[in-house]
Parts: C-alpha cells; sequence; structure tokens
C-alpha cells in the first residue's frame, strides 16, 4: 500500500445561509438568492477540489462541542434530519452520508498515544451537527466521499488560546500520520469563520444582500490582518497571531480547527489560494484552499 | 399570584440516564422526583422552563412546536444512551410571551420545526419533572450576547404573558453552579467538585437559596461569573431571570433538594416558593430595568 497523503487543506465556513441560498433539495426552507459572493467561492474551491481525486473528506466542525475530549464519528452510515438550533427558519436539511470509521479510529488511536483525550461516537442516533453538515455539502455537494468527523474539545474556553493551539496542534500531526499510513488521499476541512460576531437581529427577508455587511471595523481589519497573512504564505506567523487574533475579534478558530488543519499540512509556508470572503448575519468568512503538492497533485 | 413555584436544575443527562452510577447522581435524581411532586401539588397550569444550554444569536428563541417529537443524543455524553422525547408545549402561552417581549423591546422569535433539536439540558429537565405531560410547558432559550439588562427584560415579559393569560406557573432554570468539567474521563464513582473554590461558592449560593434569598443571589451573578464559571457566555444569567420571573426579592420558602457533582460541575436540585416571610428587602447595586433599548452603539458615537 502506497502512503496516504493529505492533498489540500480548506478554510471551509459553515454559515447554513450558503446552503439556504443554494437550494438544494435537501433542504426544507426556499430562498431568493443570497450570500453569491462566498457562494461562488465555494464553487471554484470544489472545481480545484474535484481535480484531485480524493478519497476522504477530514472535517472538525466548532459546532460539535465536546468538552472532555476530542470525538470521532465512528458509525458507518447516518441518515437523519439536521435543524439549525439557531437558524431553524433557515436550515433543515434531511442528509445522507457514509463515515471512514477506519480512518476515524486510527486518528483517534494516534491522537490517543500522544496523550489527547479521545472518544469515538458509536451512538447510531445521534445527530451530526450542522457544521460539519454545512462544510462537507458546500466542499462536496454529491456526498459521494465518505467523512471523518472530529468534535471541537474547546479547551480555548477551559483553559486559554495557548492550549487550545497545543492540543490543536498535536491532533493535526496525529491525523497527518493516521492518512499517511492510511494510504488513503485526504481533503481537510477548517469549518469556522474568521471574525464571529453576529448581529442578534435579522431582517424580515434573510438574503436581503442590502442588509449585510461586517459588524464592525475592527472586525473587518482583523479579518484582512489573516487574509494578508494566508495570501503571503506567512503560516506560521499565522498561528502565532491567533491568540490576539482571537481575543480581539471573536473569532471562531478558538475552536482549533484552523490550527489543526494547518498543523496536518505541516504548517506550509505556501499562499492560501483565496476564493472568497464575505459577512454572514456580520461575521466575516473566508474560502481558502492550501495545495501542498500543487493544484494538479 | 402568577407563578406559584420555582427553582433551579441540572441539565445534565446522568440523573435521567444513569443514576445507579454514582450516589451523588441517585440524590439528584431523588431530588428530581420530590421536585415533581412538589410542582404537581401547587397545580400550575404551564411549566415555563429558561434553559442555559439552548443558545440563540437571533434575539430569544420560544418553543411553540405543540408536540415535538425525537429521539435525543447529548453531543457529549452520547455513550450514555439515547432519549426519545415527546412533550406537550403551550404554544398559545408561547406565542404570547413572544408578543410581550416584543412589547417590552426584545428581539424575539417563536420555534415549531419539526426535528428542532430541543437541548439536552430541557429534555432533562421535562423529563424528570413532567414525565406524562401532565402540565403543558414552554421553554425559551438563552442568548449568547445578552446581558442583565436583556435577561431580566425577557423575565419580565414572561409575567406580563402569564397575567394577562391569568395562568399560574412553575418556572424552572436550567443551570449549573460551577460548571467546570473534568477534561479528561474519571470513574463515576470518584466524582467530586472540581475544586475547593467551586465547593465553596456553591455552598454559599445554596446556602442563600435555602433560606430563600433569590434577588440576593441574583444580585451576585456577575461575581459568580467571575469566581466558577467557565466563560462560555458573556455572563451568568440564570438567576437574573428566576428572580425577574419570580419577582425580584428575597420572600421565598428555599428548599435544596439534592446537591452533587457531575463530572466536576455543581449540580443541584432547589425548589423555591413565594411567600410572606423572608429575608428583607436590601438596596442593590444593579438597576431594575423595564425596556430593553437595544445596544447603546457607543463604538459609532
Amino acid at each position: 500500500m502506497s502512503e496516504g497523503t493529505i492533498v489540500a487543506g480548506a478554510l471551509a465556513p459553515h454559515p447554513p445561509h450558503l446552503v439556504y441560498a443554494e437550494n438544494p433539495p435537501q433542504n426544507e426552507p426556499v430562498a431568493e438568492c443570497g450570500w453569491e459572493t462566498l457562494r461562488w467561492g465555494y464553487e471554484r474551491m470544489r472545481r480545484d477540489l474535484d481535480a484531485l481525486d480524493y478519497d476522504v473528506l477530514v472535517v472538525l466542525s466548532p459546532h460539535w462541542q465536546t468538552y472532555i475530549g476530542t470525538h470521532f464519528l465512528g458509525v458507518p452510515h447516518f441518515e437523519n434530519k439536521s435543524v439549525d438550533p439557531i437558524f431553524p427558519n433557515l436550515f433543515r436539511y434531511s442528509y445522507t452520508l457514509d463515515v471512514d470509521v477506519p480512518l476515524a479510529e486510527a486518528i483517534c488511536d494516534e491522537a490517543r498515544a500522544d496523550g489527547l483525550v479521545t472518544k469515538m461516537m458509536r451512538n447510531p442516533d445521534f445527530r451530526v451537527d450542522y457544521g460539519t453538515i454545512v462544510s462537507c455539502h458546500l466542499t462536496r455537494p454529491a456526498w459521494d466521499k465518505p467523512i471523518v468527523g472530529i468534535s471541537s474539545c474547546r479547551s480555548h474556553a477551559y483553559y486559554s488560546t495557548e492550549v487550545m493551539q497545543e492540543q490543536s496542534m498535536a491532533l493535526g500531526r496525529a491525523t497527518a500520520r493516521a492518512i499517511q499510513k492510511s494510504g488513503k488521499r485526504a481533503v481537510l476541512l477548517a469549518s469556522n469563520s474568521l471574525s464571529h460576531r453576529h448581529f442578534t437581529t435579522e431582517s424580515e427577508v434573510p438574503e436581503d444582500m442590502s442588509r449585510e455587511h461586517i459588524y464592525n471595523h475592527n472586525q473587518y481589519l482583523w479579518d484582512m490582518r489573516i487574509l494578508q497573512l494566508i495570501k503571503q504564505g506567512r503560516t506560521q506567523e499565522l498561528l502565532d497571531i491567533q491568540p490576539e487574533f482571537i481575543s480581539q475579534a471573536i473569532t471562531e478558530t478558538d475552536s482549533g480547527a484552523l490550527t489543526w488543519m494547518l498543523s496536518a499540512l505541516g504548517v506550509p509556508a505556501i499562499p492560501g489560494e483565496v476564493y472568497a470572503y464575505g459577512t454572514v448575519i456580520g461575521t466575516g468568512n473566508a474560502i481558502v484552499g492550501w495545495y501542498p503538492q500543487g493544484r494538479s497533485a | 399570584m402568577s407563578v406559584v413555584i420555582g427553582g433551579i436544575v441540572t441539565g445534565l443527562p446522568h440523573p435521567l440516564l444513569v443514576p445507579h452510577q454514582n450516589e451523588g447522581w441517585q440524590r439528584l435524581r431523588t431530588g428530581f422526583d420530590a421536585f415533581r411532586d412538589e410542582i404537581a401539588a401547587a397545580k400550575p397550569d404551564v411549566l415555563v422552563v429558561y434553559s442555559t444550554m439552548w443558545p440563540s444569536v437571533i434575539g430569544h428563541q420560544i418553543q411553540a412546536d405543540p408536540n415535538p417529537t425525537w429521539v435525543h443524543v447529548d453531543e457529549l455524553f452520547h455513550d450514555l444512551g439515547s432519549i426519545p422525547y415527546s412533550f406537550r408545549i403551550d404554544a398559545d402561552f408561547a406565542r404570547a410571551w413572544c408578543e410581550a417581549a416584543h412589547a417590552r423591546g426584545l428581539q424575539a422569535r417563536t420555534i415549531a420545526y419539526h426535528g428542532f433539536p430541543i437541548d439536552t439540558g430541557s429534555v432533562t429537565a421535562l423529563k424528570l419533572l413532567n414525565p406524562d405531560n401532565a402540565i403543558p410547558s414552554v421553554i425559551c432559550s438563552s442568548n449568547v450576547y445578552s446581558d442583565r439588562a436583556e435577561t431580566l427584560v425577557l423575565a419580565k415579559s414572561m409575567r406580563d404573558a402569564l397575567e394577562a393569560s391569568g395562568k399560574r406557573a412553575a418556572v424552572i432554570v436550567v443551570m449549573s453552579l460551577s460548571n467546570r468539567l473534568f477534561t479528561d474521563f474519571i470513574d463515576p464513582a470518584e466524582d467530586r467538585i472540581h475544586s475547593d473554590k467551586d465547593e465553596e461558592w456553591n455552598q454559599k449560593l445554596l446556602e442563600f437559596l435555602g433560606e430563600g434569598r433569590l434577588e440576593d443571589t441574583a444580585q451576585l451573578s456577575r461575581e459568580i461569573q467571575r469566581q466558577i464559571r467557565v466563560r462560555k457566555v458573556v455572563n451568568f444569567k440564570p438567576l437574573w431571570w428566576l428572580s425577574g420571573a419570580m419577582g425580584q426579592h428575597n420572600r421565598y420558602d428555599g428548599r435544596v433538594h439534592a446537591y452533587a457533582p457531575i463530572l466536576g460541575t455543581g449540580a443541584a436540585v432547589v425548589r423555591l416558593t413565594p411567600t410572606d416571610d423572608g429575608i428583607g428587602d436590601k438596596e442593590y447595586d444593579e438597576d431594575d430595568v423595564d425596556v430593553f433599548r437595544g445596544d447603546r452603539d457607543v463604538l459609532s458615537a
């Protein structure tokens, strides 16, 4: 068996608004349009990822929150309905998905061997969180690749950003080792926004784009600083600046998803391909791909 | 008297699913049972739940599906088992509360979607306190950005709806005292409160609540947040809500039915009943607020 490899890592945020605006048959609510900049960015990323011929999507979601350790989906097949607890008016999505349980178990074991607290999730009644579903749908709407679903253990809240960073780095290294041993070609998804302060009101027509903008200028400046580092390939700096970014811009990178993904890629000093940046109900969202072996690997 | 009984309960599922695994979890279960009987004896028309385990962003969400039915699995404690539920919701009261919230300046909406994920805390509370759905219930979310003024006004809007309806209510807050979980798996037999500091604060809060000093305890909320809460949200809000809902004073008969650790957190079942007696009103630092006027937009001034 040849060595497995991570063919791409992506910043793949999960606003349910993007699925809502796309009107896939799985989602009940119907939209007129909305958030095109981000949706078209996802379309461009899909085209690049499709050219890579990968076997599995590995996703870490901020919305599967497990304060005791990092958990992994451990049931081969899920079929259920996901209703967003925050935006149920926009996202009521019937999903059918397959899990690459052997790879999930391998990452779980590698992480445990490195001293992280881990657990497999074996309950067949479990509802997969909407962050995982939204990021996977927008990356691969055909749902024809198995996924590995990883939770966020929220060590930022329980300890500090620095502890979160260390744990996420270790989880990333464990993920890379498990993928290498598996012989599979994987795409990693960090399912998080950048700045993450929401408006607490919603317009009567949610997709009314005349109402959509960043929550405040501070958030925007921080998001632009982060995207500048990404575009310049200053990946280590991107990680080093996370404590300040998280503190100043209330970011969703506090979940550890971005740090995990970049660690698994080996903190590559290569520019990320920024497909799009846009806001969703005030939060800053970027769609970015990193291709360590190039886009035709 | 529109609120006839109230209290706090833990939202972690252990007393519901695995009380036999730990003596303290069994005591909590017994405490739930005793509180359940007291609620039934008070003959409320509606059971109102404010859950700190249901976060919302767009204002405040109020469950209004007349019969939400699902099989729930906790995202963290999935190995403890699945929880089938079918609840009876007072949709009319939910809508009335929502309108009353609007009237006091709040963003609020009712939620009635098949498959909406009712949170573990609300499911645990309703399964244990209202097992046969004898009392129609209503569940309200906790907005992640709201602070004291908004929370207090939300509670007052519930009272508005209650008084307009003429109904008698039991009001329940789903919350932990100290909320720091162990971050590794432990043998249930070895469960304990995470730290001595958490234990001391929990005991102080229970002492106050046992004496019926609800408003005194609510006034301590910001200090509680600083001392014993992992800061997942902007503040420790549930006692502000409970005090606003039951009445901002200390004239209650309090009873601590049970207190025990659940994986390091402080879990309790406490009942409060309005009474003419109690520890008198005091002068407080916290202002009283009747109408929410929104963010002050200080940054753009």
